[in-house]
């Protein structure tokens, strides 16, 4: 701990200001204003809003769409998140053996970090429409069988490669580093005692990287509640017949399009527990008990 | 470590050209969508390698998207977003390392809870907080009682507005309101050790001066990636400002305008999808944050893995 400090004075609290001025009117105002929003309802003809409870949850949680848009979030979230994860540690694994052209693989995994959201839907809408993209030769032997405009589970699918392709460079860059803080001497160590480079993957290298992969699953899913409303604009746009409505888009297209603040309202809440909830378990239950150094 | 795995090794290979085909493969489709016309693009066997016109494709898409204001507005907040967060970040962690007040824990916190909500999940009421800045301290003063003692004082009722709707202000101040940086700059000053704080003081400077002289040229790298990872998310954000800038031909930002470029029924009528004019639009608005992340990598990297986000 610290034990020398400049003396306290108004510099600190003037230091101190703008940061809490900024977080106090674009974060907690907005916050407090989505509860105050999810238990109330506004009069459709102004004079304020009126107190109803929990009637907006209720009306919520008792609606058949919410639930479906409850579920594909689920699986777009567990799906994406083990395809990017399963494929980037498999990947930095390998990169990290350093081998010849260790260097160009690694930039080749890391930049697609940089790309927007949106960009890769568009493209994604590009590579796989029934017409002209990689599917396309399958519609012309037997027209209709891939078309994810009008399939539901297909449009499922376009969306989870997607999202577990922009998330790849990001898993990828927490591995390699994770990787390569492994001391050298237990590497060593191990191949001393003839533990060939696979074994050492599993044995070895594979048990180190467990607080790493809890970390990343946590960030991942809630990245991808988060993260997904680019994807799904330029991609889907939440069809077809809503089958990849996921809450983040119902949230934008319930509250801007429909107008309803307070049901919109109410689904944030519920979002927001869901992402608080998340982000409590990595703190307290991940870092804690996976720890191996 | 000698060991010799000619087997592996070419395995190793193998696997990793194979994933790197997989991340490459779909912008690879991309770009060679971009380099076709419009007939090429649309026919039934998707084209694997690059036509001749890329840079007719390029052109036309810039024309049609109206680019060139719209980069100079996406630069703007982009370059807003990261002087902000590097300068807020900074003087927020400093006040928190190296004073010792009460509440400072508190303090740490509020600002440390922000990083649990990111902006998509709060946007309605985040919306309605840009439409009038200042309604908090409206509803502050009307709840108080404080407005009307003015108003029986003075005759004159206090409204405060000020609307962030379609203003670079409105969209840089949100994304400005984590606390991303702050984490980076607070593991980095809590590694500064005490003797040089004490040296400091014993020449007699204050706080400011030590800042300035002393940590920010010691924190160059922390700012470079730091400034990294926010051009980055300033460049690709979407929904933000899809929804507060509506006068897209003053205050447009480049990602927003791909959702004008999805061929669907509002934008070809129906007609043959625009695929090649769609992807030569992605392309460009990609390149810039891709050639900082490679130009930054180092930087980058390490920043990323220190700040968790």
């Amino acid at each position: 701990m610290r034990r020398a400090y400049f003396k306290t004075s108004w510099i600190a609290a003037l230091l101190l200001a703008p940061q809490l001025l900024i977080i106090f009117v674009f974060f907690y105002w907005p916050s407090a204003q989505a509860v105050y929003w999810a238990f109330t309802l506004e009069q459709p003809w102004g004079g304020g809003n009126t107190w109803v409870g929990f009637d907006n949850f209720r009306n919520i949680l008792s609606d058949p769409y919410y639930w479906s848009s409850v579920r594909v979030s689920l699986i777009y979230a567990v799906a994406a998140t083990a395809l990017a994860m399963g494929m980037s540690l498999i990947l930095a694994m390998f990169v990290d053996r350093q081998l010849a052209g260790y260097k160009a693989y690694r930039v080749a995994l890391i930049w697609p970090y940089a790309i927007a959201a949106p960009a890769v839907g568009l493209a994604f809408r590009f590579i796989f429409n029934p017409n002209a993209g990689i599917f396309s030769y399958v519609n012309t032997v037997i027209p209709g069988l891939w078309d994810p405009t009008q399939i539901g589970w297909q449009a499922v699918v376009t969306i989870i490669l997607a999202g577990a392709w922009k998330h790849v460079a990001y898993s990828f860059i927490f591995f390699l580093a994770a990787l390569q803080s492994i001391p050298r001497s237990l590497t060593e160590a191990a191949a001393m005692d003839g533990a060939r480079p696979l074994r050492r993957m599993v044995d070895l290298q594979l048990p180190l990287l467990t607080p790493t992969v809890f970390f990343l699953f946590v960030i991942n899913i809630t990245d991808s509640f988060t993260d997904s409303f680019g994807i799904v604009d330029t991609l889907t746009g939440g069809g077809p017949f809503r089958a990849t409505d996921l809450m983040v888009y119902k949230i934008y297209s319930d509250g801007f399009r429909g107008f309803d603040y307070s049901g919109a309202a109410a689904q944030s809440i519920i979002l927001m527990v869901l992402v608080m909830a998340l982000t409590f378990v990595q703190f307290r239950y991940v870092e804690r008990r996976v720890h191996y150094t | 470590m000698i060991e010799r795995t000619p087997i592996l090794n070419f395995l190793t290979h193998v696997i990793l050209l194979i994933g790197l085909a997989l991340v490459i493969f779909p912008i690879w489709l991309a770009f060679v969508a971009a380099t076709h016309d419009l007939r090429a693009v649309n026919t039934a066997p998707v084209e694997l390698l690059p036509g001749p016109h890329l840079w007719a494709n390029m052109k036309e898409a810039w024309a049609l998207s109206d680019f060139g204001p719209k980069f100079v507005n996406t630069l703007i907040v982009a370059i807003g977003v990261v002087v902000g967060k590097v300068t807020l970040a900074c003087i927020t962690a400093f006040s928190l390392v190296f004073f010792n007040y009460r509440g400072r824990m508190l303090i740490f916190w509020l600002i440390f809870i922000t990083l649990m909500l990111p902006l998509e999940v709060r946007i309605v009421p985040t919306y309605a907080v840009a439409a009038n800045a200042l309604s908090p301290f409206q509803v502050m003063l009307d709840a108080s009682g404080l407005n009307g003692l003015i108003e029986t004082l003075s005759g004159i009722r206090v409204a405060l507005e000020w609307n962030l709707l379609n203003s670079y202000t409105g969209m840089i101040l949100p994304l400005v309101a984590t606390a991303t940086g702050t984490f980076l700059y607070r593991q980095f000053f809590l590694t500064v050790p005490d003797e040089l704080v004490e040296a400091a003081r014993m020449d007699g400077a204050g706080p400011l001066r030590f800042l300035w002289d002393t940590l920010i040229p010691l924190s160059k790298t922390n700012i470079a990636a730091l400034a990294t990872i926010m051009f980055v998310y300033a460049w690709n954000q979407y929904l933000w400002p899809l929804l507060i800038i509506t006068d897209r031909a003053n205050y447009g930002m480049v990602v927003v305008q791909l959702s004008d470029l999805v061929p669907d029924q509002f934008s070809t009528g129906g007609g043959t999808p625009t695929w090649h004019l769609a992807m030569a639009a992605t392309l460009m608005v990609m390149l810039p944050p891709i050639a900082i992340v490679i130009f930054m990598q180092r930087w980058f990297v390490r920043g990323l893995i220190n700040t968790d986000k």
